[in-house]
């Protein structure tokens, strides 16, 4: 009895620390408890990868200005243990550059920057016409295509803009005649050539870096734009769909011809980017100086992004935990596999719910049907259940590919099951089939199901979400949740209903 | 009209022992787990009750290794009826029983004929894990067979009746006659569909007899009024169960015994996780009898028969109904 006192006191202090850090980190960093109080932040993280040759080294990288279309930048920094680090202002282009006298090896370095969307639509940038010299030297046979191209398109345009366009246009055209071909014989990607083009009609244009933002996305790489001067101000082309304007997600990054990445002393470099949304409250905004305080150092803001993204995941798991615990143990509903419904749930929350749903139903049967001709191969376990997810990437592969030619491109979503659970989940159910029928297969599977939509259901709640992924220590009170259900010895639900006879009794 | 749900005020009063208290209050606090192999696996468990005189079936031969199973007509040459089981299967799954020969061929109890190579096969997918929990590599075993007595003649259909009884600390607390039915195809799990007979501990009469958590009169395939029942021998029964307790260590099991015509009655297999659905065959819950033993002092110097005496005094239960102050 003393043992069970002491061990419910635990649990309860677990549950207040919990309770109590998050309200201090709401009083003092002033992260709001609800999502929604606070304005939306990109945080975009640069990795530059080179590897260095020994001696001294160099790298530049292009920056974003501190006010672009849609975005304003509020605060950066740059991480690179041993290297010299400075913001550099070129004509108007901002450089980060990092040095260094003695590097040898893979060098990674990190730049990452806080952009606030900002309402205010300064996209019309009224502008000299000053653009890049384009003198490009054309081969004769290249000279009469580009002309004739040309041709057709002014033929059928009034404007620089509307030029543009019915450019882009005739080189997209599937029907791509042989002027076309002949132009891209060079390899040079359509932004270039489009520039080179429209250079001959005496049309200024600068080339452009875009990046598009979604949230939790690694390793993205700057989409190549370009920009036309109408004459009157400069517009923003996409050069691959000819869509004009600036989409509300595309963060203008580089501007100008020279390179976006610049690395001196070192060879195979790279630079890829990551972003994160976050929300922060509008009080923090005003006061980013003061960042020093323990609470950010302590909470998931303050790993690179690349490693917040996953945590958004990895915090959530807690929550599909104590669902599973909750349904089997007071509940007393059947699973199959005891957490294999949190990593359907996982999926879901990538495929949202209707696509995933059906996806994993019609996977799981067609691997039940392929598992049944496979007991009678009568072979070994490891060897059945390793050819269980050979066919498991195979069906997955097939659906993707029927869901993609259809039309669905949500077909594609099914890769984010796990392969091997799911090889699991029917090697279980297959043998349930065999021992027990398929009334027991439903019972379990229906069950998992219901467990995996619950959790997704809650996983995918935005105040739990943003409750998860902002206070990390309210899964303290989660544990103390499920340490507390662990000691649960009353009865199931569901055996009020199994014990019924013993009421005629 | 039956009703769908019982009350939990009910359940609480009947002393029902729910599954998460099973496990927490007694499985783990009384089941050492380094303890389980010795009842997951059917050999090690024959074994030890051999060690210990508790009788079970006798053992004839083991098959462990494939290359054994090319030279086994020498070791079957002078069995006429057997049985081969998988040590570690569960649920009675890959069981034959043979009662006879005729000539090459092996009878089985359902009658059809099996040759040498079947026998072979069997044995082949028993040690490739076919029957075991997981597909773990499994041992063959051979044993006599259990000739049944009498007694529970037209109460089974087409298996073999057993008696389920839990033995909590070394005392039998509640008893139970499993009978298989077509439902349930020979076998003698209640979820599949056999006969639960509640057994009451001070004489081993019928208190009680559901199928499917239904109230059953008669055997559903024959048709024999269930209350006659009444198991001979019943006190010698009582004693074996609670010798596997001294025997294995395990606090909390369900011992499974099989009464034989010449041998009386035998051990055939033990869990460590057994079910509740006896407390729906016997009527009432298990909790107060569990309660009951865990205040007993003084107990660690009594024998088996000790023990068992003292349930068949207390345990007494009057007619199917429970009543309050009878545990």
């Amino acid at each position: 009895m003393n043992q069970k006192r002491t061990f419910f006191t635990v649990l309860v202090l677990m549950a207040l620390i919990g309770i109590l850090t998050a309200v201090l980190r709401h009083t003092i960093s002033g992260t709001p408890f609800f999502p929604g109080q606070s304005t939306s932040v990109w945080l975009v993280e640069a990795r530059v990868d080179f590897e260095a040759t020994g001696g001294p080294v160099t790298a530049s990288l292009s920056l974003p200005g501190l006010k672009t279309p849609g975005f304003a930048l509020y605060e950066e920094q740059a991480a690179s243990p041993g290297y010299g680090f400075s913001i550099l202002e070129e004509n108007g282009n901002r450089r980060a550059e990092w040095t260094k006298r003695e590097a040898t090896g893979e060098q990674s370095l990190y730049y990452s920057a806080h952009l606030v969307e900002s309402d205010q639509d300064n996209s019309s940038d009224v502008g000299e016409p000053t653009g890049e010299n384009r003198n490009v030297a054309w081969e004769a046979a290249q000279e009469l295509a580009a002309k004739e191209v040309l041709d057709r398109a002014r033929e059928t345009s009034s404007s620089p803009q509307s030029l543009t366009r019915e450019l882009i246009k005739l080189l997209n055209s599937p029907a791509s005649n042989q002027n076309t071909a002949l132009l891209r014989s060079d390899n040079i990607d359509q932004a270039e050539l489009v520039m080179n083009l429209l250079g001959r009609e005496d049309i200024a244009t600068r080339s452009v870096m875009g990046l598009y933002l979604e949230d939790a996305r690694r390793r993205q790489t700057l989409t190549p734009m370009i920009e036309i001067h109408t004459g009157r101000e400069w517009l923003l082309v996409n050069p691959q769909t000819d869509e004009v304007g600036i989409p509300p997600n595309l963060l203008l990054w580089h501007r100008g011809g020279v390179s976006v990445l610049d690395v001196s002393g070192g060879g195979k470099s790279q630079v890829a980017f990551s972003m994160i949304k976050q929300t922060v409250p509008a009080a923090q905004l005003a006061n980013v100086q003061n960042s020093g305080s323990i609470f950010s150092r302590l909470g998931v803001h303050g790993l690179p992004i690349e490693e917040q993204s996953m945590f958004k995941f990895l915090l959530l798991l807690p929550l599909g935990a104590a669902v599973v615990v909750f349904m089997r143990v007071m509940i007393g509903l059947k699973t199959s596999g005891t957490f294999m419904p949190i990593l359907i749930a996982l999926a879901f929350l990538q495929t949202s719910l209707i696509p995933g749903l059906i996806s994993f139903i019609s996977v799981v049967a067609m691997g039940l049907a392929l598992r049944s001709y496979l007991s009678r191969l009568n072979l070994l376990l490891v060897a059945r259940i390793a050819t269980l997810i050979v066919l498991v990437i195979f069906i997955i592969s097939a659906l993707s590919i029927i869901g993609y030619q259809l039309g669905y491109s949500t077909g594609m979503t099914i890769t984010f099951f796990p392969m091997i659970i799911i090889a699991w989940t029917i090697e279980r159910m297959s043998i349930l089939w065999e021992e027990e029928g398929s009334q027991e297969v439903l019972i379990q599977g229906g069950g998992s199901l219901v467990v995996a939509v619950l959790a997704y259901l809650i996983m995918q709640t935005q105040l739990l979400n943003h409750l998860t992924f902002n206070f990390p220590e309210l899964n303290l009170v989660l544990l103390a949740l499920i340490l507390a259900m662990g000691q649960y010895t009353g009865y199931k639900l569901t055996e009020l209903r199994r014990f019924r006879a013993m009421d005629e009794l | 009209m039956s009703k769908r749900w019982i009350s939990l005020r009910r359940l609480r009063q009947l002393g029902m022992l729910g599954m998460n208290c099973r496990n927490v209050d007694f499985i783990n606090r009384y089941n050492d787990r380094k303890l389980f192999p010795l009842v997951d696996n059917k050999l090690k468990t024959k074994l030890l009750a051999q060690e210990y005189d508790v009788p079970t079936p006798s053992l004839r031969c083991v098959v462990r290794e494939q290359h054994e199973i090319s030279h086994i007509e020498r070791q079957l040459a002078d069995m006429d009826s057997f049985a081969l089981k998988p040590a570690k299967g569960s649920g009675g799954k890959g069981i034959v029983v043979v009662i006879g020969r005729k000539g090459d061929d092996f009878v089985r109890s359902s009658g059809a004929l099996l040759g040498l190579a079947d026998i072979r096969r069997h044995m082949s997918n028993i040690l490739a894990g076919l029957y075991s929990l997981g597909g773990a590599s499994d041992v063959a075993i051979v044993e006599d067979l259990v000739a049944f007595d009498d007694c529970f003649s037209g109460y089974s259909y087409e298996g073999v009746p057993d008696i389920r009884i839990i033995v909590f600390q070394g005392y039998p607390v509640m008893a139970m006659l499993r009978l298989a039915t077509h439902a349930s195809d020979g076998k003698a799990n209640l979820h599949q569909g056999a006969v639960g007979v509640g057994l009451s501990l001070d004489d081993g009469h019928c208190l009680n007899a559901v199928q499917f958590s239904k109230s059953v009169k008669t055997h559903p395939d024959t048709e024999r009024p269930l209350s006659d029942i009444q198991v001979p021998g019943w006190r010698d029964i009582l004693v074996l169960a609670a010798q596997c307790y001294d025997m294995t260590g395990l606090g909390y099991i369900g011992t499974d015994l099989v009464l034989d015509k010449a041998l009386g009655p035998q051990l055939l297999e033990l869990n460590a996780r057994p079910g509740l659905s006896i407390q729906v065959a016997n009527g009432r819950g298990l909790l107060p009898r569990l309660r009951h033993i865990e205040g007993l002092t003084g107990r660690r110097r009594l024998s088996p028969e000790q023990r068992v005496d003292y349930c068949m005094r207390h345990f007494v239960a009057v007619g199917g109904q429970s009543q309050p102050g009878i545990l």
